[in-house]
């Protein structure tokens, strides 16, 4: 396959799986007695009514693309991240710490501080998990999700104790968020009057470079090298457990600064519930965009939509909004599934050859009529070896009868 | 399970075909055996011998073709109906689990002793010691199978597929792990067992087929090329139609000119996964310009010594020398920077990257030098340049460079890494059963490769399980056993027994 | 004196803590041993949490109350071996990457649940559940009576399932050809052993028991539900897996471990020691970290092949 077929191939596929993904979320709709058509039409046009809608689909992108863009180096490299929704919270906390902490800097130092500290909070916590895998093999997956619940709790603590807004106790409802940062410390909006800020730059640009790293760069080239065969990396010198924790440290790095960029572009404070799950949606993002930055970024905007759109059910259809995890959930499934049964050399070759008799229907015919037998085979499930029923022996083709022919 | 049911007459294949992607595995193979026959079924690698013998078992699903026993046609759905039938396979790849008893191994099958949710342990002994008794197999039924050497295991496979009923016995290259002594053995034991028992022999080792068997069936590229009675022909005769053309294997011919020595291994002690000493102070001197055989049983410390001097396994104590520069415990990085090279031994997962194209894995160890990078990027025209000029010249056949490796033959893989590691230069190469499963084009193709760079000045270290390979090609042979060098003896004084005294332990003076 | 009050009271805690993650790590290891690596078993147990719940709730005050528990409970195994059979459909017939299909499916359970929730009930609403049984005469013993008798009749159950679980994987024809399907599932299938099918049970087994797990977090330890309560149960049944090398005794090791740390984690509240909730809440979780680190890494005698899916037709 050249390089077109192969990327048609891969949209096919993503298509496909969405497909089976919403019809899964349909049996749920349907269980709760609400109509799915009118409901993924909420979510997939109430959203692109107006501008403000569409400026909100791309402020919830910013995190996705940024979170996908780490997961997708992290799932490269061999290790599974799923540690972003904490990573995002630490980034957060680091943010605030210096936003609030050094308030008399100039923007053009406090900002950028701000957001590489973000970057190096995520980090932090990502490394973790990195070094546990690369020095005791402790399973990533376990490592990270923990790691979920302890930053959650991390993060609950410092809002209503060290970082609390004092004007909370005093005469605020008591809820838990820090002080405003100071201006220097906030990211500028794009368009005045709604939330829509330059972190959609930044988190474009990165997309960029990620894709100059993981594909131009000898780092790149060893990081792919111990995601795609560890043993092979191992055996050409590559220090495979060293890209681990890189790859650790990146993934974390860039959901760190996704909350950075959360906090000083949106909410300008840390607040609670600040990274409603962008996290395990940015898992779905990477996976959806073929862990490629080129997929990431489109990928990214769709489930901006489809997490606006999400919060809008409720009020429009009576569907709440824990929907959407159910929609990302089955997208994950079937989209495994589907990229697993794409690559299957055994199931290309049997489509491949079906194809090929579609394409010669009337010699079909009537080799058809010589062996019913074999080809009622045909008709039997694909992907199960069970379905080739042995052929009368007169089946036994001359020479000449090409392999695909021979194939009932 | 039948017990000891009915008699099997004969046994008929017809017209079996069967493809894999990309791969016509058998095409329209027919054989018959008859009671109490030998059939040798012959063919190099990749000739279909195997597919065609899991077909039978009912592991795999014919295309095409059937199955006869005793004249009435066969459908098997899976390996149980072939049991059920009296026929029983012994793999390649000893089909054992390793964290079961040999009875758990043996109960595993047993349908009869599977009464719902009760598992009876003793009708499972019972079985295994009548036919361990009958036949003269003697197996520790309570040991765990991983306790076990390669020779009892051999053993166990064998109970195992006697005590599932088989009265027909297909039997996939069973010496291919053993010493010469071992295989003289169980040929032996086989001879003694055909006397009630039908066998389907596998095997490209020609001696072993005359042996053994009454008749021979020829299998090349998925066809029979041959059938007839093994009485009749000469094995020189078998060979030619095995491989379709006179294929003489290169020999090392080159005047021996001892160089200095290169690779210095002393005292090696290094430790195997399971935490014993693999390598208990190996003693080897590898010099330039030589080729240097090692021969020994698989198990006796030949991959642990091969990771060591790659820097890929821990040394315990003891030092190993290239060049005079010491690189024990180096890292894997640096003992390749060293002008080391290294033909692994699963070139599937240790010498390329599957899914990385042809032409990333022909820099797999380069890319970070400045002829394939400058300041930290990639210089793809380099890299795309270097991959056309590997191909032409080690006639690498694929679509085009940017095809994933993986999906490449194995000739084609070998020569994938081949050229990588030859063009780098290497003062010392590390070829770890470099030709395992490629035909004898492809083997014949690396055993020139291999005797270019010798006189070149290379020094190459071959670890192989194949006497003829190590005795065609060096110049002196190491023989390994039990993690030690028993004796290095010159390779024009090399006889096969000899050999396989030593790889047996036995040292004679 | 006190001190033993205090220890009989972690322990009282404690015991019934282990039930949901002794549950559904028995669950896990069957899957495990098989070759099948769950992470979805948290978003299982969320469903069988739900759907337990939901008979009671609606059957409250009807003529059917009596049978609301029962029914919850069928509800909850019967969805939790659904989904282990879609996660076998994934990753044992598509072949699909354990870890991340363990994600979504975590996804899918978890979502689900708290959809149906806010549609069916909406808020925080306890129900009446499974009152505990004391065993007569047991339960009045001094110390041992809280600790060990005086729990609900699943408690007794999970327990019960310890030598089950062993007795099953080691004793019988099932329990032989799961071990050997997730160590060496290609000599499983020469020997005629259909290894997709035992790992279909396997999974359901799992899902069951994880289901099973849930249900008895609403309906014994909490008596509501919220689409947050499990809170990384599943995933450190997960780990207790490992910690217990495949093990069924191993198993319950872990987890009363785990459950006796949280106990004591209460009790030192309790005595009015005081450090942030935020941080006893935090305990377990690293537990599960440092537990995980300090795992041997042998394999010997666990199932080798897991993780890796089956391929007949993929030639060594």
């Amino acid at each position: 396959m050249n390089k077109a077929t192969k990327t048609a191939y891969g949209a096919v596929v993503v298509v496909l799986a969405a497909l089976v993904a919403v019809a899964v979320s349909s049996l749920v709709l349907v269980a709760i007695g609400a109509n799915p058509l009118a409901t993924f039409k909420v979510i997939l046009t109430e959203p692109l009514k107006d501008l403000f809608g569409i400026t909100e689909i791309l402020v919830r992108s910013v995190p996705l693309i940024l979170v996908a863009l780490g997961i997708a180096i992290s799932f490269r490299s061999g290790i599974l991240n799923i540690g972003a929704e904490g990573q995002i919270q630490l980034g957060i906390i680091s943010a605030t710490l210096v936003a609030l902490f050094l308030p008399d800097l100039p923007k053009a130092l406090l900002l950028p501080l701000a957001l590489v500290a973000g970057a190096l909070g995520g980090a932090l916590w990502g490394g973790i998990a990195g070094a546990l895998k690369a020095r005791l093999g402790v399973n990533e997956i376990l490592s990270t999700v923990m790691l979920n619940y302890i930053a959650a709790q991390l993060y609950s603590f410092l809002l209503r104790g060290p970082l609390l807004d004092p004007a909370e106790i005093t005469m605020g409802s008591g809820t838990p968020q820090s002080m405003r940062f100071p201006k220097a410390a906030w990211l500028d909006r794009i368009i005045p009057g709604t939330r829509l800020h330059w972190g959609l730059a930044v988190a474009l640009a990165l997309a960029f470079l990620v894709w100059l790293l993981l594909w131009r760069t000898t780092i790149g080239f060893k990081m792919r090298a111990a995601g795609a065969e560890a043993k092979a990396a191992r055996y050409a010198g590559v220090k495979v457990e060293r890209y681990l924790l890189v790859a650790m440290l990146f993934a974390g790095g860039f959901a760190g600064l996704a909350g950075a960029i959360e906090a000083t572009g949106v909410h300008r404070r840390a607040i609670e519930g600040i990274s409603s799950g962008y996290g395990f949606s940015g898992i779905v993002v990477a996976l959806f965009g073929g862990l490629h930055p080129a997929g990431i970024v489109p990928a990214a905007a769709f489930f901006g939509l489809l997490l606006l759109g999400a919060d809008m059910t409720q009020r429009a259809v009576g569907v709440p909004a824990n929907m959407v995890l159910v929609l990302q959930g089955s997208i994950i499934l079937a989209i495994v599934s589907a990229r697993m049964l794409a690559n299957n050399p055994y199931l290309q070759d049997r489509v491949g050859r079906r194809l090929e008799r579609l394409l010669r229907p009337r010699r079909r015919a009537t080799e058809a009529d010589l062996a019913p037998e074999a080809a009622a085979s045909d008709a039997a499930p694909a992907n199960s070896a069970t379905s080739a029923t042995p052929a009368p022996a007169s089946a036994a083709a001359p020479a000449e009868t090409s392999d695909a022919e021979r194939g009932s | 399970m039948g017990g000891e049911g009915a008699r099997i007459t004969s046994l008929g294949l017809e017209g079996i075909t069967k493809r894999f992607p990309g791969v016509l595995a058998c095409d329209g193979v027919s054989l018959d055996v008859g009671e109490g026959e030998v059939l040798a079924l012959v063919g190099e690698n990749g000739a279909g011998k195997t597919t065609l013998m899991n077909i039978l078992m009912g592991l795999y699903r014919p295309d095409e073709g059937r199955i006869l026993l005793n004249g009435v046609e066969q459908r098997f759905r899976s390996p149980s109906d072939a049991f059920a039938a009296g026929i029983g396979m012994v793999h390649q790849h000893f089909m054992l689990v390793p964290n079961l008893t040999v009875t758990e191994n043996v109960a595993l099958g047993m349908r009869s002793a599977h009464r719902g949710l009760r598992l009876d342990m003793k009708a499972v002994r019972r079985r295994i010691a009548e036919v361990s008794e009958r036949h003269g197999l003697p197996v520790q039924a309570e040991a765990y199978v991983w306790q076990l050497s390669v020779g009892e295991q051999q053993r166990v496979e064998l109970v195992k597929t006697l005590c599932l009923g088989a009265r027909f016995l297909i039997l996939d290259e069973p010496t291919s792990a053993l010493t010469p002594q071992e295989t003289d053995e169980l040929i032996a034991l086989l001879k003694h067992m055909t006397r009630e028992l039908s066998v389907i022999f596998i095997s490209h080792k020609l001696h072993e087929v005359k042996a053994l068997s009454d008749t021979v069936t020829i299998l090349r590229q998925g066809r029979v090329v041959f059938r007839g009675r093994t009485a009749d022909h000469s094995p020189a005769d078998l060979a030619a139609l095995m491989t379709g053309h006179e294929v003489v294997l290169p020999c090392n011919a080159c005047a021996d000119e001892c160089g200095k020595p290169l690779l210095v291994a002393r005292d090696l002690k290094v430790r195997g996964d399971r935490g014993h000493l693999a390598l208990d102070g190996l003693e080897l001197e590898l010099r330039s310009g030589e080729i240097l055989g090692l021969a020994g049983v698989s198990g006796n410390g030949q991959r642990e010594l091969a990771e060591a001097i790659n820097g890929l396994r821990r040394i315990e104590s003891g030092s190993i020398e290239l060049a005079g520069e010491a690189i024990a415990n180096l890292g894997p990085e640096e003992v390749i920077a060293k002008g080391m090279g290294y033909i692994p031994e699963d070139r599937n997962t240790e010498g390329i990257v599957p899914s990385f194209s042809i032409k990333e894995n022909l820099v797999l160890k380069d890319f970070g030098t400045p002829a394939f990078s400058r300041a930290s990027f990639l210089r793809l025209g380099a890299i795309d340049g270097n991959a056309e000029a590997l191909k032409e010249r080690f006639d690498i056949r694929c679509p085009s460079t940017k095809t994933a490796a993986g999906s490449l033959s194995g000739g084609n893989i070998q020569k994938v890494i081949l050229a990588r590691e030859l063009a780098r230069g290497p003062k010392a190469l590390v070829a770890v059963y470099p030709t395992r499963g490629l035909d004898m084009g492809a083997e014949e193709y690396i055993h020139n490769q291999l005797l270019a760079r010798r006189c070149e000045g290379v020094g190459i270290l071959l670890i192989s399980e194949e006497l003829e390979e190590i005795m065609n090609l060096s110049d002196r042979i190491a023989v390994i056993y039990k993690g030690r060098v028993l004796a290095v003896i010159p390779g024009k004084d090399a006889t096969k027994a000899r050999l396989g005294m030593l790889m047996a332990g036995v040292v004679d003076e | 004196m006190d001190l033993l009050a205090t220890l009989q009271n972690i322990l009282s805690i404690g015991v019934p803590f282990s039930v949901a993650l002794l549950i559904a790590g028995l669950g896990e290891m069957f899957n495990q041993r098989a070759g099948v690596f769950n992470l979805g078993c948290e978003g299982i147990m969320a469903m069988g949490a739900f759907l337990a719940f939901l008979p009671p709730f609606f059957l409250k005050a009807g003529p059917w109350a009596a049978y609301g528990n029962l029914l919850g409970l069928a509800a909850a195994m019967g969805a939790g071996a659904l989904l282990g059979l879609l996660f076998a459909l994934v990753t044992v017939s598509f072949k699909a990457p354990q870890g991340i299909a363990g994600i979504g499916l975590q996804m899918l359970g978890w979502g689900a649940a708290g959809t149906l929730f806010r549609h069916f009930v909406g808020g925080v609403t306890g129900i009446e559940g499974i009152p505990t049984l004391p065993i007569p005469g047991l339960s009045k013993l001094p110390f041992l009576g809280p600790v060990l008798f005086n729990h609900s009749v699943i408690a007794y159950l999970a327990f019960l399932l310890v030598p089950a679980s062993w007795w099953l994987l080691f004793k019988t024809p099932w329990g032989l050809k799961v071990r050997a399907v997730g160590t060496y599932p290609r000599a499983a299938d020469t020997l005629g052993i259909d290894v997709r099918r035992i790992r279909y049970q396997a999974l359901a087994l799992g899902g069951a028991m994880a289901g099973l797990a849930g249900a008895y977090l609403s309906l014994c330890q909490a008596k509501m539900f919220a689409d947050d309560m499990i809170a990384g149960r599943g995933f450190i049944a997960v780990a207790l897996v490992y910690f217990g090398r495949w093990h069924p005794a191993g198993i319950l090791f872990g987890a009363l471990l785990f459950s006796l740390a949280q106990a004591f984690q209460l009790a030192v509240q309790v005595l009015g020691i005081k450090f942030p909730y935020e941080f006893a809440v935090m305990l377990p979780y690293v537990l599960v970290i440092v537990v995980l680190s300090l795992a041997r890494k042998s394999r010997m005698l666990g199932p080798s092949a897991l993780g890796k899916p089956f391929d007949r037709e993929m030639r060594i």
